[in-house]
């Protein structure tokens, strides 16, 4: 499977002039992508058109302008909502690049064996996506079961769980649960990139001298870079539309930590509580700006993923 | 020199890989153990599968046995959502990879963008959409928006365009097969690897989503399992004294919750363990263009 990829600049141009001269039959391949449109436009386009439809208009379905979103953004939860899920995904990015890199780095180094053990070991957690993962750091975080007492003593000072989960503290738990869940998947594909490096070009390195850690910073670091670039982008994209993790924990703290912590949950909650699907319409079509906005960079600006042949 | 350095290497992977694993070899314990023996106990002592056969008969009594009627949701939900992404996105990924009808390449850039953004964007569009058709509560209202699923449409896309040669397809053209019979009988049997792939995928993300299901099942007999053990956690009094007193007696402790918890997630584990190997591979070497 992997010896194709390598090949493919020459074969792309080839396949294309091929293509051309086969190109009388034009209108080949529609009926297999038939089936998958309606699931496109019903679940991909249409949800998109009709929130900002929503989003601009009233409960009448007459013409409003800004003004859903003017008055989403006047209402007291709104500011601090954008402010958390901002600070989280911060930190969340912060702990990613760091530790993601280092920890591909330090692996691409080892013996294969130990390099493989250790990635599998990173990426275990992975499994456990979702509300399972929330629920295994509320034990974590509990003072009275967890393993890390100590640490929730003395890094947090935490004796009760409703101490280990204070306001301050939350940006920085659902960063590390993100973290906890995700790094490892990061992980393999950071080193997966470091594989396609050349091995003379770390050879050649080495002749000229170059020790382990300027190879990792001088040469390899800059090879992997639109990868670590990919990871921030879609991560940030991601990171803002922070919503199980506030949710399960809002459940668990006896409404401690508010329904409307992330922007998600308050886009939520103008739905359901108050059922007013212009302003969730106004919020949801705030974060979809910031998921688009990120996804057409990744697609323009990274070059990671092909669009053409 | 070397030596200190080779050490410190070690301390740091080490260091990270207790972060990582812990918390997981804490869950499967957890459930080996009473309440009274996870507080005053070692976090990483083992108990008794005794305790394990009590703490399953306290989960399943919990509201007349939802939680196997949770995992059957789940499982449905995936299993069919999965089966209609298969069904959808092999065909697609093979006709934007071969196919030369306008728009094509239209489509699959709409198929990159919505594959990017972050699927939780969506939900509340999603829920909006059919709110207004009036389709909230529907089992359909989960498993269709789940089927939409346009990675895998270009995971076949990319596995079609780089691994199977045109030739091979205008071969079978040559020897008089049509279009259907040729994707039928030579790019269908090609797609295996990539089959598997986009399993994976989509079944995780089915099985982990919180957020749809969530805003769009207002019943609780058809929550599926990652909805139910939120459920679950708001009737324990473990982390919600409130409930302990005035509430109904559950019988829910954190033995029982750390059950469920590490339930829901061994469907995920096996898929996990099965595809391990191919999905490193596939994930640096198929999903993206080098």
């Amino acid at each position: 499977m992997t010896s194709s990829y390598a090949e493919a600049p020459r074969e792309r141009g080839l396949r294309a002039a091929v293509r051309r001269t086969r190109g009388l039959r034009s209108g080949r391949g529609l009926p297999f992508v038939l089936p998958y449109l309606p699931f496109l436009i019903a679940f991909g386009l249409a949800p998109m058109i009709y929130a900002v439809k929503l989003a601009f208009t009233n409960d009448e379905g007459s013409w409003t302008g800004l003004h859903n979103f003017t008055r989403t953004v006047d209402d007291y939860r709104f500011g601090p909502a954008f402010k958390h899920i901002f600070v989280y995904t911060g930190v969340w990015l912060g702990a990613l690049v760091v530790f993601v890199v280092v920890l591909a780095l330090l692996l691409h180094g080892r013996a294969n064996r130990v390099s493989t053990s250790f990635r599998f070991l990173f990426y275990i957690p992975g499994a456990l996506a979702g509300a399972a993962s929330v629920l295994v750091w509320l034990f974590m975080l509990d003072p009275s079961v967890s393993p890390g007492a100590f640490l929730l003593h003395h890094v947090l000072g935490a004796n009760l769980f409703v101490e280990s989960i204070a306001p301050g503290h939350l940006p920085f738990i659902f960063a590390m649960i993100a973290f906890w869940t995700g790094a490892g998947g990061w992980i393999v594909v950071m080193y997966g990139a470091l594989n396609t490096i050349p091995p003379d070009l770390e050879e050649a390195a080495r002749i000229d001298g170059a020790g382990p850690i300027a190879i990792a910073l001088r040469l390899k670091l800059p090879l992997i870079r639109k990868w670590i670039a990919y990871m921030v982008i879609l991560s940030f994209a991601t990171g803002t539309q922070l919503f199980v993790e506030p949710q399960i924990v809002n459940q668990a703290s006896l409404g401690l930590v508010p329904d409307t912590w992330s922007a998600n949950q308050l886009a939520y909650q103008k739905a359901f509580r108050y059922a007013d699907f212009n302003a969730a319409a106004a919020i949801a079509v705030d974060l979809l700006v910031i998921g688009l906005f990120a996804a057409v960079l990744i697609v323009t600006r990274t070059g990671l993923f092909r669009t053409e042949d | 020199m070397r030596s200190v350095a080779l050490g410190l290497r070690l301390v740091i992977l080490a260091v990270f890989a207790v972060f990582f694993v812990a918390p997981v070899l804490w869950l499967i314990l957890a459930p080996t153990k009473s309440d009274h023996a996870l507080v005053t106990g070692s976090p990483f002592s083992f108990g008794s599968f005794h305790q394990v056969s009590l703490a399953w008969k306290h989960l399943d009594a919990f509201s007349d046995h939802i939680f196997r009627t949770w995992i059957g949701n789940s499982l449905l939900y995936a299993f069919s959502a999965t089966a209609i992404v298969l069904a959808t996105a092999i065909p697609a990924g093979y006709g934007l990879a071969f196919g030369t009808f306008p728009g094509r390449k239209l489509l699959l850039t709409l198929t990159l963008i919505v594959m990017i953004m972050p699927a939780a964007a969506l939900v509340l569009p999603i829920f909006l959409e059919l709110n207004s058709l009036h389709l909230i509560g529907s089992v359909l209202a989960v498993i269709l928006p789940f089927s939409f699923f346009p990675f895998g449409v270009y995971l076949a896309y990319i596995y079609y365009a780089t691994a199977v040669p045109p030739d091979l397809l205008d071969a079978a053209r040559t020897d008089g097969c049509g279009e259907w019979l040729t994707f039928r009988r030579v790019a269908l049997p090609l797609a295996k690897p990539v089959v598997a792939l986009v399993f994976f995928f989509s079944f995780v993300a089915d099985w982990n989503n919180f957020f749809l299901p969530y805003a769009i099942i207002a019943d609780s007999s058809q929550y599926p399992i990652q909805v139910g053990l939120s459920d679950l956690l708001s009737s324990t009094p473990s982390f919600n004294p409130a409930q302990g007193g005035g509430g109904q007696q559950v019988n829910i402790f954190r033995p029982e919750l750390a059950l469920a918890t590490l339930i829901a997630v061994i469907p995920v584990a096996i898929v996990f363990l099965l595809s391990q190997r191919a999905l490193v591979r596939g994930l640096v070497g198929g999903a993206v263009k080098e």
